[in-house]
C-alpha cells in the first residue's frame, strides 16, 4: 500500500551564506497518488526528490511521509535515477535482491521474492546475465525490479527514462504508472518532458527557479493508459504549457520561453 | 581472449585434437623463443668465463653446471627446505601487508581529509628501501625471522594501500547512494559495495606488493638467519659451490615467476570489468 506524502514549508540552503534552492515548499501527496514535478534544469527537483528519499536533510522544514518525519534513507521510499547504477560484480537477479539481502533476508528467500520481479519486468530470460551485457533500458528495468524488490509505500523516480530509446521509454512510461496502480503504491517523476508527465501522472507540480518553489499545480483526469494523441491529451499539454509560461512571466527578467526549453531537453534525450 | 577462440573454432571443427595442439603451440612459441634467447645469453656468458683465464674458476655459473646441481639439489631434498622458510616469510609479510595496507586503504581513499593528511608522509616513507629498516628492525624484533618479516611488510604495505585507496576513489559515487538508498548499513556498504568494488585494484597491488617482496626477501636473509634462499646464496658463496649458488638463483626466479602467475590468474579471477 501507499503512503501519504507531506512536504512541511521546505526551505534549503546548500550552504549558510547562500540564497536558498528550495524555498516555502509545501504540498501534500495522498497514498497511492502519481505525481509529476517539472521544471527548468536547476530549479531543484532532483534535491527536493532526495529528500523525500531521506538522502538529503533540508535546512528548514521537513518531510513527512504518513506523517513520519523523514531522517535518513529506507527502503520503504525507494528512489530510482537516471543512471541504472548497477552493480557489476552481481548478476541481475542479486542486483534486484540487493535490498532485501540489507534487509537481512535470506540469499535463497530474497531470489525467491525477486524471481516475480524480474518476470514483470519483462528479464525472465536474463536472471542469471552479467549486467555488463545488458541494453540501458533493461538496465532501468533491473533497478525498477530492485526498487520494488523492498516493497516500497512510495516509489521516487529522478528522471528515469531520459537515457533510453524513445521506444523504451514510451513502454516504460505505461508500465511504471500501471506498476503503481495495481500495488496501490504513491509515485513521485521528476522530469523535464511535459509529456511524459501528463502521461504518467494524476497531478503535475510545477517548480520555478531561484528560489525553486511550487508554482503551479494541474490535475491530469485522464483514462488509463494515456495515448498521446488523445484530444484530451493534447488539452493537457496546452494547458500546462499555458500555466508553465504564465509562472515565467510572473519571474521578472526571464527571457527563455518553455519550448525553447522543452526542444533542447527532447534533442538532449 | 575471444578473439583467439574464434579464430581457432574452423581448426578445431576439422580436427579437435589436432586444433588444441596446434593453439597451445602457437600460445607458447613465443615464450620459448624468449627462453631460448635467454639460455643462449647465458650459454655465451658461461663460454666467455671458461675462457677468460682470470675468471675460470667461476666457470661453475655456466647452464650446464647448473642445471646439474638444481637435480642434485632437487633429487636429494635439500631444495624444499630453503623454498619453504623464504616463502613462508614473504606469506607472513604479505599477510600483514594486507592486513594493514587494505584497512588504511579504504580510509585514506573514502575520507578526502586521511588523503590529505597523509600522502606527503606515505609517499615520503615508500621512497625508503624497505632494507634501509633493518638496524631498526633488529632492534626491535628479538627473533632474525621477525625482522625479516617486517621487512617484507614494509615492503609490501605502500602498494597495497596505494591501491586499494586509488581503487576507492574511483568507485562510482552512485553506487554508494543507490545502496544507502536501499537501506544499507556501514558494514553492509564495505561488505557488499566496497569491497567488491576494489577487488581488483587490491588484487593488482597485492601483485606489485609481491614483486617488491621477493626482491627484497633475498637481500634480507644474508643477514643472520641460516634458512632460506637468501641464505642458501650466501653459503654457496662462502663454500665456493658457483654451481649451488647459480642453482639457487634459478629457483628464486621460476618461484618469483610463478608466485607473479598466481597473482595475475588471482586478478582475472576477481575481475568484473567487461573487456
Ligand atoms: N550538493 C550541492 N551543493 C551545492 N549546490 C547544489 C548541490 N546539489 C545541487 N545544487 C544546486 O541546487 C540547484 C538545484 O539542483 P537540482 O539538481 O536539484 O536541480 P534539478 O532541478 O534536478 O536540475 P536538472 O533538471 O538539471 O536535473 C542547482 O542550482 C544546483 O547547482
Ligand atoms: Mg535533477
Amino acid at each position: 500500500m501507499g503512503a501519504s506524502i507531506s512536504l512541511d514549508f521546505i526551505t534549503h540552503k546548500f550552504s549558510a551564506t547562500a540564497e536558498p534552492t528550495l524555498k516555502d515548499i509545501e504540498n501534500r501527496i495522498e497514498p497511492g497518488e502519481l505525481v509529476a514535478l517539472i521544471g527548468r534544469s536547476g530549479c531543484g527537483k532532483s534535491t527536493l526528490l532526495h529528500m523525500m528519499a531521506g538522502l538529503l536533510i533540508p535546512t528548514e522544514g521537513c518531510v513527512r511521509i504518513n506523517s513520519h518525519q523523514v531522517a535518513k534513507p529506507s527502503a520503504k521510499w525507494n528512489m530510482m535515477f537516471q543512471k541504472a547504477s548497477l552493480y557489476p560484480w552481481m548478476s541481475v537477479k542479486e542486483n534486484a535482491a540487493l535490498g532485501l539481502i540489507f534487509d537481512g533476508v535470506s540469499k535463497g528467500e530474497a531470489g525467491q521474492r525477486v524471481d516475480a520481479l524480474l518476470d514483470m519486468v519483462g528479464l525472465n530470460d536474463k536472471k542469471n546475465a552479467n549486467v555488463q551485457s545488458l541494453s540501458g533500458g533493461q538496465q532501468q528495468r533491473v533497478a525498477l525490479a530492485r526498487s520494488l524488490a523492498t516493497e516500497p509505500e512510495v516509489l521516487l523516480l529522478d528522471e528515469p527514462f531520459s537515457a533510453l530509446d524513445a521506444f523504451t521509454r514510451t513502454q516504460l512510461q505505461e508500465e511504471v504508472p500501471n506498476i503503481c496502480r495495481e500495488r496501490g503504491l504513491t509515485m513521485v517523476i521528476v522530469t523535464h518532458d511535459i509529456d511524459e508527465a501528463i502521461a504518467m501522472a494524476d497531478r503535475v507540480l510545477i517548480m520555478s527557479q531561484n528560489p525553486g518553489r511550487i508554482v503551479g499545480e494541474l490535475v491530469v483526469d485522464l483514462p488509463w493508459p494515456r495515448r498521446h494523441m488523445d484530444a484530451g491529451f493534447q488539452a493537457m499539454r496546452d494547458e500546462l504549457m499555458k500555466q508553465f509560461k504564465g509562472t515565467d512571466t510572473g519571474l521578472a527578467g526571464r527571457h527563455t520561453s518553455v519550448a525553447d526549453e522543452s526542444e533542447k531537453t527532447a534533442s538532449a534525450a | 581472449m575471444s578473439t583467439s577462440n574464434s579464430q581457432s573454432i574452423p581448426v578445431t571443427n576439422m580436427m579437435p585434437n589436432m586444433g588444441w595442439f596446434l593453439g597451445l603451440f602457437k600460445s607458447l612459441q613465443y615464450p620459448a623463443l624468449g627462453i631460448t634467447c635467454l639460455l643462449a645469453l647465458w650459454w655465451v656468458g658461461g663460454y666467455m668465463i671458461e675462457a677468460d683465464p682470470d675468471l675460470s674458476a667461476f666457470s661453475a655459473f655456466a647452464p650446464a653446471p647448473t642445471f646439474s646441481a638444481l637435480v642434485d639439489m632437487v633429487s636429494s631434498g635439500e631444495v624444499w627446505a630453503p623454498i619453504g622458510s623464504s616463502l613462508y616469510r614473504i606469506l607472513a609479510g604479505l599477510v600483514w601487508g594486507i592486513a594493514i595496507g587494505v584497512p588504511v586503504g579504504v580510509t585514506v581513499g573514502y575520507f578526502g581529509v586521511a588523503l590529505k593528511v597523509t600522502n606527503v608522509p606515505f609517499q615520503f616513507l615508500r621512497m625508503i628501501s624497505p632494507l634501509a629498516w633493518m638496524p631498526v628492525a633488529v632492534l626491535a624484533f628479538d627473533s632474525w625471522d621477525s625482522a625479516i618479516i617486517f621487512l617484507i611488510v614494509m615492503a609490501t604495505v605502500w602498494p597495497i594501500i596505494f591501491s586499494t585507496a586509488h581503487g576507492v576513489r574511483r568507485i562510482d559515487p552512485n553506487w554508494f547512494k543507490v545502496a544507502r538508498n536501499l537501506g544499507a548499513s556501514g558494514f553492509q556498504m564495505l561488505r557488499r559495495i566496497i569491497l567488491p568494488a576494489i577487488m581488483t585494484d587490491v588484487m593488482a597491488g597485492i601483485r606489485l606488493a609481491v614483486g617488491v617482496a621477493w626482491v627484497v626477501l633475498v637481500p634480507a636473509e644474508y643477514l643472520g638467519v641460516t634458512s632460506g634462499l637468501g641464505y642458501a646464496i650466501n653459503d654457496a658463496r662462502d663454500t665456493l659451490a658457483y654451481d649451488y649458488l647459480a642453482a639457487v638463483v634459478l629457483v628464486i626466479g621460476i618461484i618469483g615467476y610463478g608466485l607473479d602467475t598466481v597473482c595475475s590468474v588471482l586478478i582475472k579471477r576477481f575481475n568484473w570489468h567487461v573487456e
